[in-house]
């Protein structure tokens, strides 16, 4: 016993060889993010256990993930399935059609001087501003949700085709004019790919805001959805599911996220860039 | 082969012409290098006849054809490489109106340029030395007659400068394309050339023209004829107040 542990002494004392220093750093670094929410779980778990909150108000962690599984039997894929539909149809609506507009704004100087100013001033509206006019012009159903999103996601690809055009190195152009590229082979094999990082960091942004809008959208009529959920719980006063939405949410979001963040770094591997297109 | 005659390239917004009344031409096979302070017009005068710049009074005439816009007999080498840097090296040699590329002859051009095997490398894995290669490479791929070079040695080192000097002394010779270069180098200048053009300034016009004769090819960097060729130019250089 006595000498297993002065060996254990020893060893402690010994110094650790340089190569270890490192990575116990790195460690604690990577994880020190989930420092603070897990610590806020634990809080929120006691508080709740230790009758410090009402449960009403603040469900126990524990208890939203209680509610997630009754919840999943009750439809909840339904719901998942619902709002997914609803920004993947908005987003492919809005995208492309910004897509569209985006590269032939960028390309022509006349059409930019024609619609930019426009867009630019449509942009300026806080998006929920359509919310009344839609509702009066497509009924309560799902044409005015979809459309809602669409505008969402439509102005950061927007902007985002049109600066990435715009924006194209000269020099490159010149190299395929000398070649005697037609005007749409330049589009098509110069400045698209060159406007590909600008363009696909639009469509992340309008991918995100594509949530955002879709949550407007059912919080104000929906029958399904994880925005009806929300209203459900509010109306309810389950603020469990309400969380378990949130919870889902940003799962989700996350996901649809990482998904584009890797379409990202593939579509871009070429780029030399410092730290590459991660997050 | 080549004819140009400028009466006068004035830049918008600029009441001074760039390039003043001006005449040159190259014979087939032969080098001209354009020697100058910067700001003298010698890019402008490439652009030109390249057919980028198509905004002067004056014309190019290729073959006693007169130039409108761009010319597959001409091939143009930048000062920097200009890559399209999502094509491999091959797609970039390639690059051309069409799908696809002729791989054989691509492979052949890179073989000359000194980079076999570096056809599906991105430009990103190359060097500045080894991106110009590429960028020579592919101006070569449409077979030009005349290849236009505009400074296209200045950001690189001195060794690989010398490398690439040779080299494409060597390309030029072996493709028979003619060559105009500009260039602030003057030892590059009298090293590749049959002629060198020494251009004034504001606006830019042929200030006096020196004719590297008899010297044989490859010539020795250390030849005496070409120093003595260099102080002229260096003369002639200052006498336009370039230096």
């Amino acid at each position: 016993m006595m000498a297993g542990e002065h060996e254990l002494i020893a060893q402690l004392l010994r110094p650790t060889p340089p190569a270890s220093t490192r990575l116990p750093r790195r460690l604690p670094l990577a994880w020190l993010g989930l420092l603070l929410p897990l610590a806020l779980l634990m809080l929120a778990e006691v508080a709740v256990r230790l009758a410090w909150v009402a449960p009403n108000l603040l469900p126990a962690p524990s208890d939203v993930l209680v509610t997630l599984q009754e919840l999943a039997q009750q439809g909840l894929p339904g719901h998942v399935a619902a709002s997914s539909l609803r920004v993947a149809t908005g987003f492919a609506l809005g995208s492309s059609l910004a897509l569209l507009l985006g590269s032939v704004v960028g390309l022509s100087r006349v059409a930019e001087a024609l619609l930019n100013p426009s867009f630019q001033a449509l942009r300026a509206i806080p998006s929920l501003a359509w919310v009344p006019l839609l509702l009066l012009w497509l009924g309560i159903d799902e044409a005015p949700k979809i459309v809602l999103i669409a505008i969402g996601a439509f102005f950061p690809v927007y902007m985002g085709v049109a600066s990435g055009f715009r924006d194209v190195d000269r020099k490159l152009v010149e190299v395929a004019r000398l070649r005697g590229l037609s005007r749409v082979a330049l589009a098509r094999r110069v400045l698209l790919p060159a406007a590909l990082p600008a363009v696909l960091t639009g469509l992340r942004t309008g991918l995100s805001l594509a949530w955002m809008f879709m949550v407007a959208a059912e919080l104000i009529a929906a029958s399904q959805g994880l925005g009806y959920l929300l209203t459900d719980g509010r109306e309810t006063s389950r603020a469990d599911i309400v969380l378990a939405a949130i919870l889902l949410l940003a799962l989700l979001g996350k996901l649809s996220d990482s998904l584009m963040a890797t379409l990202e770094t593939r579509a871009l591997h070429w780029r030399d860039s410092f730290g590459g297109a991660s997050s | 082969m080549l004819n140009v005659h400028i009466h006068r390239k004035r830049f918008a917004g600029r009441a001074e012409p760039v390039l003043g009344e001006l005449r040159l031409s190259l014979a087939a096979g032969e080098m001209l290098t354009l020697v100058g302070a910067s700001g003298c017009g010698k890019s402008t005068l490439l652009r030109i006849v390249a057919g980028l710049d198509t905004e002067f009074e004056g014309q190019v005439l290729l073959d006693g054809r007169p130039q409108q816009g761009l010319s597959r007999d001409i091939g143009y080498v930048f000062q920097e490489p200009r890559l399209f840097p999502w094509l491999t090296v091959a797609e970039n040699v390639g690059f051309d109106v069409g799908q696809g590329y002729d791989a054989a002859r691509v492979s052949a051009l890179l073989a000359e340029v000194g980079l076999t095997g570096y056809e599906r490398s991105l430009p990103k894995q190359l060097s500045g030395g080894q991106a110009q290669r590429v960028a020579i490479a592919r101006a070569l791929y449409t077979r030009p007659r005349l290849l236009l070079l505009d400074e296209p040695f200045s950001a690189v080192d001195a060794f690989t400068r010398i490398k690439l000097q040779d080299l494409i002394i060597e390309l030029a010779r072996a493709h028979g394309s003619s060559l105009l270069l500009v260039t602030h180098d003057v030892e590059e200048a009298v090293l590749l050339s049959d002629r060198v053009l020494v251009l004034e300034a504001l606006p830019g016009r042929i200030a006096r023209e020196l004719v590297v004769d008899g010297a044989p090819r490859p010539r020795l960097r250390s030849a005496p004829r070409l120093a003595a060729l260099r102080t002229e130019v260096l003369n002639a250089l200052h006498a336009v107040h370039a230096l």
